[in-house]
């Protein structure tokens, strides 16, 4: 059975007053389905901090409905609240208790105990552990992570709000982390996460790419993708630079940006055999090739159109 | 000599019985982009504060800038710019007033600040903003400004920590744009980030495991010998051996 975990319409929200208002949300709209992990893809200062606090009742927003759980953002806060996990990306522990008094206030907060919800964060927070008579502000990031994780799980939530949880993270962590809500998931939790960082859309189930407070795309990630609708090169040489200057130049090409070891080149239609021999005549010693667009291609086609 | 910027040898720092960079040696040439990565907790904040003049050595050599990091290290300040992600700019100073005051504590003079300033405005299309708030910008300009000012008065090394985290990827571009030119005109950039695709546009990385450097090359050398596809790669293939854990 599918059934709506949250589901946002219209949301707008505005900070300050008057003559210095600043639209932090522009009526956004979409649902998140039971056991979906959910992710929220966009830069800094595109909302995603601004709409998980509306979601999680902790500020409200000036225009729109949302529910979570069922339960009306404004109306039923009470029972969202003993309903959702929320981490926020700034670790928001007490840094003077130690690990075990952190996880066991907020058990107690929510009216259970370690004991019982044990099986939900075990694979979590057996990594820690060993340390727990360590105080909190002690722990290595790495290791604040997991507590705040299991800390914002310990009530057995329905629906957990993660605010860039790998923002800062090495490439390495960053991989356990997304394990580790892979094995969230098989526990029917359902999970909203944000990020900066395009490439982990892959490992969400469906995406929200989100930019100065509007919504670019909705889709799975494979979705977005197929929606990118224009062929895209990658082509390198010795000299890159150059090289991105003058097939910016061609009339084929409709943008080109650096990507990694290739620049990648969005072409207006087919055009690939007209830049190659544009390129042999400028004299360029290049490899060209299709390519795949991911993501942050995506992100960055559907910035440029708006 | 005079076109290495950095030289290190067998640079170490130890907190007590802690080795937090364990006898780094490597040297950066005059307008290179090097590319310092690095796990979180390998020691790479540490090796930068030594190297900016900030944290004493415990032993080993090294010169930044020509001077001696034991000796001269306000000398090196002096010489040296500094971005981070975390801290860049005076949100409540204006455009104008952050560049003044920044190109002031490096001592330049009023006239050289006021000629460059229009000039860095103008690069950055930021004329019309120039008496706004830092904080009215939005904040891919506000990184792009950081930058400019970090290198305002001309110091011969950059260290950019992390300068495009958060970053929309449309901006994350523009900004190695703006690291080429300076790197062009001469100022070696010494540059952190996550973003493995930005180890690309380095022209030489180093991965730091574990308080040690355990590779340093042109990425196209690195994926050649560590068999790797991609930086990405690399990367997770060198950090896994790590035996630490993250601070």
């Amino acid at each position: 059975m599918n059934m709506t975990a949250v589901s946002i319409s219209k949301i707008v929200k505005r900070y300050g007053k008057k003559k210095a208002v600043t639209t932090a949300l522009h009526g956004i709209s979409f649902e998140v389905q039971q056991g979906e992990i959910f992710g929220l893809i966009g830069p800094d200062g595109a909302g995603k901090t601004s709409l998980f606090r509306v979601l999680t009742t902790l500020l409200l927003a000036e225009e729109g409905t949302a529910t979570v759980d069922g339960f009306d953002v404004v109306k039923d806060y009470k029972e969202i609240r003993k309903r959702v996990g929320y981490m926020p990306g700034r670790f928001s522990l007490y840094q003077d208790l130690t690990v075990k008094e952190n996880l066991e206030f907020f058990a107690t907060i929510f009216n259970t105990s370690i004991e019982e919800n044990y099986d939900l964060i075990k694979d979590i927070y057996s990594q820690i552990e060993p340390f727990k008579d360590r105080r909190a502000g002690k722990l290595s990031g790495g290791m604040k992570q997991k507590l705040a994780l299991s800390c914002a799980l310990i009530h057995r939530p329905s629906v957990l709000f993660l605010d860039e949880p790998t923002t800062g993270v090495d490439a390495v962590s960053r991989k356990e982390f997304w394990d580790m809500l892979k094995r969230l998931k098989e526990q029917g939790i359902t999970i909203l996460v944000s990020t900066p960082y395009m490439d982990e859309a892959g490992m969400c189930d469906r995406v929200a790419l989100i930019q100065a407070g509007r919504i670019l795309s909705i889709d799975t990630p494979q979705g977005i993708v197929r929606q990118f609708g224009k062929k895209l090169l990658a082509v390198k040489a010795g000299q890159m630079l150059p090289l991105l200057q003058a097939v910016k130049e061609h009339v084929a090409v409709a943008d080109a940006y650096p990507f990694g070891e290739y620049h990648h080149v969005v072409m207006k239609g087919d055009g690939r055999q007209e830049l190659a021999d544009y390129l042999t005549k400028k004299g360029f010693e290049f490899e060209l090739k299709d390519a795949e667009p991911d993501i942050e291609d995506c992100f960055m086609g559907l910035m440029k159109e708006e | 000599m005079a076109d290495k910027v950095i030289i290190a040898e067998k640079l170490t720092k130890r907190f007590g019985d802690f080795t937090a960079v364990d006898a780094i040696s490597f040297e950066v040439n005059r307008g290179e982009i090097f590319g310092f990565l690095g796990a979180n907790g390998a020691g790479k904040t540490t090796a930068m504060r030594m190297l900016s003049g900030l944290s004493m050595p415990t032993s080993g050599k090294a010169t930044v800038a020509g001077f001696d990091v034991y000796r001269e290290n306000e000398k090196i300040k002096r010489n040296i710019g500094y971005m981070s992600q975390k801290f860049s700019l005076y949100e409540d100073l204006t455009v104008r007033e952050n560049i003044r005051f920044y190109a002031g504590i490096y001592g330049k003079s009023s006239s050289f600040i006021r000629e460059k300033t229009n000039s860095v405005l103008q690069e950055l299309h930021l004329t019309g903003e120039a008496d706004k708030l830092v904080r009215s910008l939005p904040l891919g300009w506000k990184q792009k400004l950081a930058f400019s000012v970090a290198i305002f008065h001309e110091p011969r090394l950059v260290f950019l920590d992390e300068p495009t985290g958060g970053v929309d990827p449309v901006t994350r571009r523009e900004f190695w744009n703006l690291i080429y030119e300076a790197a062009a005109s001469g100022i070696t950039v010494f540059v952190t980030t996550h973003y493995m695709d930005e180890a690309e546009y380095c022209n030489r990385v180093s991965i730091m495991v574990d308080g040690r450097i355990d590779a340093l090359d042109t990425p196209g050398g690195l994926k050649r010998s560590f068999n790797a596809v991609s930086m990405d790669e690399v990367f997770l293939k060198l950090a896994r051996k790590a035996v630490r854990t993250a601070d």
